[in-house]
């Protein structure tokens, strides 16, 4: 039954940062993702310090708002002069120093540790249920996954049109009149739902891994936007399977080995994509050459 | 002040102390480099992925020393460079995706690897968790000793190679032009990168220590359009927060090092951006203010006249 609620959140993480994931790639902000999944940790730590339980609607909040806090200081800082990603980097560690002083300086109250935060605790997610009146209802995480996916799929299919134009074309989009800065703020806004959500579970850097890597793999796969959101979610659960079984197999982090799974799926892509594939152009070059000669 | 001259007095608070600041002084010199070349995010790639090669470097040899860490993260930061370059080169992926990827992958496949020694036979494995995530608390005198030759050895390559670094960093173009091995160069600055990063990843953690090469580099740009001045002054930002945070860890307790120190970056940072000349937001509020009200004047002046004109 472990296994299943482990796949059942592995899944989930997969295909709510698979979404987001996909539209961080195509708006070139893809270390943006990377800075709000370090960043919302002071807003973890103080919720947590304020509720005194870690799945509470109030950690959700405090997490959004230093994910949006983080976005705005990062435009802040590029307003005025500096280099993106430089303000993309003072920003986000700035944020996780403190939220890692946090930490330590109230480590009794709180029972976080920087591991766990780091590489989450996937492997013990089945322990924690939510019961009603004494009945089951499964793991919290599963819960709290499965609404955020819900939240998730409805502002995009909701906005689809929108999003879509506002990652191709921005200039267009302002031009017809969708209030881009919103819209930017919007899934800046999902994305710190996705990271704060999947946190406890799968940890920081898994969660930057499930943003980045799944959907850069299908940006490889596809031109079309419906089909390249489709694949980062199979790419990202596909990857959850072989890393599961991978860490039974090597009895190792659950977390580090979907990712190290992610990035062989990408490696795959990379290689051997129909359309962008290293070998398949070497192919495709060879074969021209030799007709050429003919 | 007291606590000042009692955290002196203790031989031990005075290695961190010296290690502290020797970190942030390589870091800062370095960091201006990269942040001139608009790779500010590689540092942090590179510190994630000298995470695999410092576990595979533990265990092949099964020794905890910076030394031996050295050589597996420089190899794991080399592969994390060529890997960037190739991934955007032969992709449509941008840069900041590759660096995403490669940070990653790397990071994960790190973390399987401590797992893996952790629950496998290395005996000595203790700590080497610590070890990433930073604490210079466990800094001892031979630390210290090799941070300060790696420190040293950083400042004497840049100094000797300031002129080839300087056109590398603004116009790469014409250094290839006049016959510089471009390609080459960029490596050795990868390296000492690398080589910065390691030496400061006991320090301040693999997360933090990007925040060492990027915070005292922007602030230092922010107070002169000279490179040297630059370079000099981050140096010395990134020396003085190295010094304040373990200062502050130092008096109060539970304070741990690395981000206390980050903060102190952050906060030369803030005041730089607030108050540097010319380009710092206060500067440039009183400028814009000054321009108005000349603008204003001279409008008012020529009314006078215009009237003065009807007049006459």
């Amino acid at each position: 039954m472990s296994d299943f609620w482990i796949l059942l959140t592995g899944s989930l993480v997969a295909a709510c940062c698979g979404i987001v994931g996909v539209f961080l790639v195509l708006r070139k902000m893809a270390m943006i993702g990377d800075a709000i999944s370090h960043s919302v940790m002071p807003g973890i730590v103080i919720a947590f310090l304020i509720s005194g339980s870690r799945d509470s609607m109030l950690m959700m909040f405090a997490a959004l708002v230093f994910g949006l806090i983080t976005v705005l200081l990062i435009g802040l800082f590029q307003r005025s002069g500096i280099q993106s990603d430089a303000s993309i980097g003072v920003v986000f560690t700035a944020l996780f120093a403190i939220g890692v002083i946090l930490v330590s300086l109230f480590a009794r109250q709180v029972h976080l540790d920087q591991d766990a935060i780091l590489y989450g605790e996937i492997a013990f997610v089945h322990w924690n249920l939510w019961e009603i009146g004494g009945m089951s209802l499964g793991p919290k995480a599963v819960w709290l996954l499965g609404v955020t996916l819900l939240v998730i799929s409805l502002i995009i299919g909701l906005f689809y049109k929108q999003f879509k134009i506002c990652s191709f074309d921005p200039a267009l989009a302002a031009a017809i009149g969708i209030p881009v800065a919103f819209f930017h703020y919007l899934l800046m806004g999902l994305v710190s739902m996705a990271t704060v959500s999947s946190f406890e579970s799968v940890g920081a850097i898994l969660v930057v891994g499930m943003l980045i890597v799944p959907a850069s793999t299908a940006y490889l796969l596809t031109e079309k936007l419906g089909t390249m959101i489709a694949l980062s979610i199979a790419a990202g659960i596909v990857s959850t399977f072989i890393g599961y079984s991978a860490s039974i197999w090597l009895d190792a982090s659950i977390a580090g080995c979907i990712v190290c799974a992610a990035g062989l799926l990408f490696l795959a892509a990379f290689l051997f994509s129909p359309t962008q594939g290293l070998v398949v152009r070497k192919l495709r070059m060879r074969s021209l050459a030799v007709s050429e000669t003919r | 002040m007291n606590n000042i001259t009692a955290m002196l007095s203790d031989p031990n608070m005075r290695w961190i102390l010296l290690g502290c600041m020797l970190l942030g002084l390589s870091s800062g010199v370095i960091g201006s480099f990269s942040y001139l070349r608009k790779q500010s995010l590689v540092g942090d790639t590179l510190a994630h992925a000298a995470l695999p090669g410092i576990c595979i470097a533990f265990m092949l040899t099964g020794v905890k020393s910076i030394g031996v860490f050295l050589v597996g993260a420089g190899i794991a930061g080399m592969i994390a460079t060529f890997g960037i370059g190739y991934l955007t080169r032969h992709s449509k992926l941008k840069q900041d995706a590759a660096l995403g990827i490669i940070l990653t992958t790397f990071f994960g496949l790190g973390i399987v690897l401590l797992t893996f020694i952790q629950h496998g036979d290395y005996g000595n494995q203790s700590g080497l968790d610590k070890f990433l995530f930073g604490q210079a608390a466990a800094m001892v005198g031979s630390d210290v000793v090799t941070m300060s030759l790696i420190s040293i050895l950083l400042v004497t390559i840049c100094t000797l190679l300031f002129k080839q670094f300087k056109l590398i960093s603004f116009d790469p173009g014409f250094a290839r032009g006049i016959g510089y091995p471009v390609a080459l160069l960029e490596q050795l600055l990868m390296l000492l990168m690398v080589i910065a990063v390691v030496a400061g990843i006991q320090a301040v953690g693999v997360v933090l220590i990007s925040a060492m090469l990027i915070a005292p580099a922007v602030s230092a740009r922010y107070w002169t359009n000279s490179l040297s001045a630059m370079i000099a002054l981050s140096g010395l930002f990134g020396a003085l927060s190295g010094a304040l945070g373990t200062w502050i860890s130092s008096s109060v307790s539970s304070m741990p090092t690395g981000p206390v120190t980050v903060l102190a970056a952050t906060f030369f940072f803030i005041v730089s951006v607030l108050f540097g000349p010319k380009r710092g937001i206060v500067a440039k509020r009183f400028m814009s203010a000054r321009v108005k009200k000349r603008f204003l004047l001279e409008n008012e002046l020529r009314a006078e006249r215009m009237k003065g004109e009807a007049a006459g």
